[in-house]
């Protein structure tokens, strides 16, 4: 009990920690262990936005103590409505400091330590101090990140570096849940099929046939504007930007008699919004909360392992186990270490690898993240990285940098670690 | 509290999956890409690509040779330009020649379902390829980016064939002047 509880302040959680009851999960120990471990243990929060302010009050008045929170924007007007943490007078400032400023003055006791920038500042070693990760992100490109690093941070022979992911979504009067236990149940990139993909109109119909003020809009962004500014991106957060792009769409629709194309249509269409309401991020952020609060303290079954929520008729959930995909590039590659020489060549290494029994290669293509080592295919590859089969592996590979293997013949990527002798 | 040997003990034969996982910087689009490029052994002679750096494979250019159909005898390089959320995104492709082609227009535009509204992260290089391909054996009168060499094709095919033949040379239709993509 630390000097900020007053009596009964967590009465209600402690019901919960101090008896053991029929639904506890496997391994759960009631008593003060479990209650330190909940006040004490760090949990991350990446992002501080629709989803990040709800979560941040969510865990604070769980029980959660040492919180961290990683956002890279600053808040804007239009967040107020729903990201209560902000006033007005914030507008302009970083999301991550004011929310963490915000919870901390007024839940006693918590500490919230934030970060303002990206989530690709951080590396391995930050993410490796949290006991738990929860995501609460609108991009997929940042999902898939936080999801290959964190499963690819989990080291099977040291059970410390499994860090649970909750990873929250909305999208209008829609949401999900779902909790990932790396290389143990289905990750982020095993279902990506299922992510519903950005509208996009054929592009025959944008330019000869358009009959939406979006097919409008979309022309003026996709065919006008690089045409005028070829070198130019589209920054949709720049008014002059979204000016010239509503003015060349006026003109399109009033050629083909479309109405109905205005500024927040064209900065909606541009940057591809999606409607955000508060009870949906309320809805999910709770969920994500509460499966927190069961892995940090084990206390009863959490989630199995991905929740569906669908507002807009009544209130639907429904929760089933995502598979893993065998042959998922993240945690469906498999990770082989070998030793080896350093001053053996590339081909050599090769060799081993058509030596090595547990995985059946018969035509590997070796890369590192910044270097193609050898390709197999397609032909101009091959004769490019060639000679590179005869160079020394130190001059090819740092020691334990991780090098892929892809092989026609398998469905899946291998993780190659090298360890030099 | 976070009992990390019952998660494991859930599902002991996860643990198959091998030994330690060290530092991956290689992003999920990359680990995807190499699958796909690498597994790109053997292509038909009418397709080749090239990649003006090899350690990039994000970026490249694809050499479509029709041996039959109307593009015959013609060359066309389509630069393939690949974010970093593939494959949730569809790869960026552009035709580098101005050709005379009803489903891609003047400034290399291509209209090709699989690279808009019907791309799935399940397709692949490969597949766009394929698709690329098609578009020089089977052009489509019905969804132009060019409409004038669409109304050709509808309605007088023997044009539209004189129409091919001369703009891949290098000649005018209708006052615009095409690139030469003859074979040498």
């Amino acid at each position: 009990m630390s000097h900020h509880d007053w009596p009964d302040r967590w009465k209600d959680l402690y019901t919960y920690l101090e008896r053991p009851g029929p639904f506890e999960n496997d391994g759960f120990e009631p008593g003060d262990a479990v209650k330190d471990f909940l006040h004490s243990c760090k949990i991350l929060v990446i992002g501080a936005g629709g989803l990040g302010c709800e979560l941040l009050k969510d865990l604070a008045l769980s029980g959660f103590r040492d919180i961290h929170v990683i956002d890279m924007d600053t808040i804007d007007v239009s967040n107020l409505n729903r990201q209560f943490l902000f006033r007005h007078k914030d507008v302009g400032k970083p999301k991550a400091i004011v929310a963490a400023e915000f919870v901390m003055n007024r839940v006693p006791g918590v500490t919230v330590t934030p970060y303002f920038g990206k989530i690709q500042d951080k590396d391995e070693e930050y993410y490796k101090q949290f006991s738990i990760i929860i995501c609460g992100l609108d991009s997929v490109e940042a999902r898939r990140w936080a999801n290959a690093t964190i499963v690819g941070m989990f080291d099977e022979g040291d059970p410390e570096t499994l860090k649970p992911i909750i990873d929250g979504g909305t999208e209008g009067f829609k949401g999900q849940s779902r909790v990932i236990l790396p290389r143990i149940s289905a990750c982020y990139e095993c279902s990506l099929d299922m992510q519903t993909k950005p509208t996009t109109f054929p592009m025959c119909t944008i330019a000869n046939t358009p009959r939406l003020p979006e097919h409008c809009i979309e022309w003026a962004s996709s065919v006008a504007w690089p045409k005028a500014f070829p070198d130019k991106k589209i920054d949709g957060d720049d008014p002059d930007h979204i000016k010239w792009l509503l003015n060349t769409a006026l003109d399109r629709g009033r050629e083909f008699n479309i109405t109905g194309i205005t500024y927040t249509l064209t900065q909606g269409v541009v940057k591809n919004i999606i409607p955000a309401i508060a009870s949906t991020n309320a809805i999910v952020a709770a969920s994500c909360a509460n499966e927190a609060f069961k892995i940090a303290t084990n206390c009863t079954t959490y989630m199995c392992n991905y929740m569906m929520y669908v507002g807009d008729d009544s209130v639907y959930t429904y929760t089933f186990e995502l598979q893993r995909k065998d042959e998922c590039p993240v945690c469906g590659s498999a990770q082989i270490k070998l030793r080896i020489d350093p001053e053996k060549t590339l081909s050599e290494l090769l060799d081993m690898l058509l030596d090595t029994q547990e995985v059946q290669l018969k035509a590997p293509s070796l890369r590192t993240a910044a270097k193609s080592l050898f390709m197999q295919a397609p032909p101009m590859l091959l004769e490019m990285t060639r000679p590179n089969l005869d160079r020394k592996i130190r001059d090819l590979v740092a020691p334990g940098e991780e090098i892929t293997i892809t092989d026609a013949n398998i469905p899946i990527s291998l993780q190659l670690t090298l360890e030099f002798i | 509290m976070l009992n990390i040997m019952s998660l494991k003990n859930k599902k002991a034969s996860a643990a198959a999956a091998g030994e330690s996982a060290k530092k991956s910087k290689t992003t999920p689009a990359a680990l995807r890409l190499q699958k796909d490029i690498s597994d790109l052994k053997d292509l038909p002679s009418t397709m080749k690509l090239s990649f003006p750096n090899p350690d990039d494979l994000f970026n490249f250019t694809l050499t479509i040779t029709p041996d039959e159909g109307f593009y015959k005898g013609g060359v066309f390089v389509f630069t393939f330009k690949v974010n970093p959320n593939y494959p949730h995104d569809a790869p960026k492709v552009l035709c580098t020649q101005k050709i005379y082609h009803p489903n891609i227009d003047l400034e290399g535009n291509v209209c090709l379902n699989i690279l808009r509204e019907d791309w799935k992260p399940v397709l692949n290089i490969n597949s766009v390829m394929v698709g690329l391909q098609y578009l020089f054996l089977e052009p489509n009168a019905e969804d132009p980016l060019n409409k004038v060499a669409a109304e050709v094709l509808r309605s007088n095919r023997k044009q539209f064939e004189q129409n091919v033949n001369r703009t891949l040379r290098g000649g005018a239709v209708d006052g615009i002047t095409f690139d030469n993509v003859i074979k040498n």
